[in-house]
């Protein structure tokens, strides 16, 4: 079977520090797949390998067959991504902000004004195109991006903490928006996450990583099968697949409790 | 032709932003006016240069280059501003050449520029400076305007993907503007200078900004090295570009 992601023995290191040690998985088209792990596992560094802003230490992956190492320009045209800051430019309208990539990514300019309008419908913010971003709330910016990242119609999208920061009426509606370009565009998507509930949710595979390395892999199911017990939740298997590194890194076991907590709470 | 859209794409989007909030514009008139009006009367009546050139005269294009100068010097912060926005990052994911990215930015900042130009020249038309007004000499100085934009701007993007932090950019950036401007002949010849600043001032590229700007915009002036100057400022901007272009995935690293 062919393979839309592959990565071949992947690596990035920052001087002494390993960011990114060996890692090979494989992505179906058309699956979402989620990279998890504690804060530093390589989550980030991966999706920017992948994307081309980072190039690796060693190693190699391909997407769609073409290699990011030796073509990273044909990659650029495959792939949208989405990081995980919130960013677009404020001054700019929402359409002129759209506009502006369907340009960079080769878009003719008469398909590009119809497939603008249609993404900003399709991620309801048709009312708002012509309304500086500024004046947008976190949840239509992150929509706004989602729009910007699937203008040219990629094989490959790449969220990186796509619900971070928002209300959750903003993640209900980015989930939602997720699964229909899923299903209407057959995009392949490879997100990064923290909350287990969205990975659980959406994806169909699961990758967790730990201080750069692969810790486990498979799908939602067959992750919580691993630990023989009753009432497992995905967060149950983050913590044993990851806990070698949360012993040793007591900061970061801190912000899994808290995240616990909230997350039951909320 | 495809980094030619992609370039002009990135200038049009400055356009729009310009176009959203023209404040900017309004206040980058206030520095020549204060030169002109005010340095400039004073120092004529010195009497400062003999021949047949006036203070006023001799110091316009000198000023307008300053401005030039001014507006992009910074110009570099905004590629800092767009890296911790995370812009850089969305950019740098599209097929568009580091190239198209550097010098669409760069022709936005000959945008900015041309606003200042028209009010040197109605300042000049006011302090009655022998301006040449045909239309030929007049498109020159546009283009020599949008050049000094696009050579000082670039070399402000590859500071500022070398240093990659706002505080030591601005550090640098306040470094830079005035020796740059004083080791030039914007507002004294280079025949009364000291031999270091002579030598200083021959690398450097304001000066030959200057030469053409003085040259095209008065009457009666040498033309002489016209055309070198053109190429000077011409050579160093497109190996300012190339060199931007390599450097541009440093700022997010």
């Amino acid at each position: 079977m062919g393979f839309i992601i592959q990565t071949v023995q992947l690596s990035k290191k920052f001087r002494d520090f390993v960011a990114l040690d060996h890692l090979d998985i494989s992505v179906e088209e058309g699956e979402i797949f989620s990279l998890l792990g504690p804060n530093g596992a390589g989550k980030t560094t991966a999706i920017k390998l992948l994307t081309t802003l980072l190039t690796p230490s060693s190693g190699d992956a391909f997407i769609d067959g073409i290699s990011i190492v030796k073509h990273p320009f044909k990659v650029r045209s495959l792939i949208g991504y989405v990081p995980q800051m919130l960013s677009a430019d404020g001054t700019l309208t929402g359409y002129e902000n759209l506009i502006l990539f369907a340009k960079l990514y080769d878009i003719p300019p008469k398909e590009a004004k119809q497939r603008v309008k249609q993404s900003l419908e399709f991620m309801n913010l048709g009312e708002f195109a012509h309304k500086a971003v500024k004046t947008y709330s976190g949840g239509m910016i992150r929509r706004l991006e989602i729009a910007q990242s699937m203008l040219h119609r990629p094989k490959v999208l790449f969220l990186d903490e796509p619900t971070t920061g928002l209300d959750p009426i903003g993640v209900k509606t980015v989930w939602q928006h997720i699964l229909e370009l899923k299903q209407q565009f057959n995009t392949t998507i490879l997100l990064t996450t923290h909350v287990m509930e969205e990975a659980d949710k959406l994806s169909n595979h699961i990758a967790f990583l730990s201080r750069g390395k692969l810790a486990a892999i498979g799908t939602p199911t067959s992750l919580k099968a691993t630990l023989n017990k009753q009432d497992v939740s995905l967060e149950d298997v983050f913590i044993y697949y990851t806990k070698e590194s949360l012993d040793s890194e007591k900061g970061f076991h801190d912000i899994v409790t808290n995240r616990k907590t909230t997350s039951r709470l909320g | 032709m495809k980094f030619l859209k992609k370039t002009f794409a990135i200038t049009e989007m400055e356009a729009m932003k310009i176009f959203h909030d023209p404040t900017e514009i309004f206040m980058r008139a206030v520095q020549p006016a204060l030169w002109l009006l005010i340095f400039g009367q004073v120092f004529q009546r010195m009497h400062p240069m003999n021949g047949n050139i006036s203070y006023i005269d001799f110091m316009t294009p000198g000023i307008l280059a300053q401005s030039v100068l001014f507006i992009s010097i910074f110009y570099g912060i905004a590629i800092i501003w767009e890296r911790d926005l995370g812009l850089t990052h969305k950019f740098l994911v599209t097929p568009t050449p580091r190239t198209a990215l550097v010098l669409g930015k760069a022709l936005s900042a000959g945008l900015r520029s041309v606003p200042v130009m028209i009010i040197v020249y109605l300042l000049a038309l006011l302090l009655n400076v022998k301006l040449n007004r045909h239309p030929l000499q007049v498109m020159t100085v546009l283009l020599l305007v949008v050049l000094g934009s696009v050579l000082f701007s670039t070399f402000s993007l590859v500071i500022a993907c070398l240093v990659k932090t706002r505080e030591r950019f601005m550090g640098i950036g306040q470094v830079l503007t005035m020796p740059l401007f004083f080791a030039s002949n914007a507002i004294y010849p280079i025949d009364i200078m000291p031999g270091w600043l002579k030598t200083i001032s021959h690398i450097n590229p304001l000066t030959y900004m200057i030469d053409a700007l003085r040259a095209c915009m008065l009457q009666g002036q040498p033309r002489t090295n016209l055309w070198q100057d053109l190429c000077v400022l011409i050579m160093v901007s497109v190996a300012l570009v190339i060199t931007g272009g390599m450097l541009y995935k440093r700022v997010i690293s």
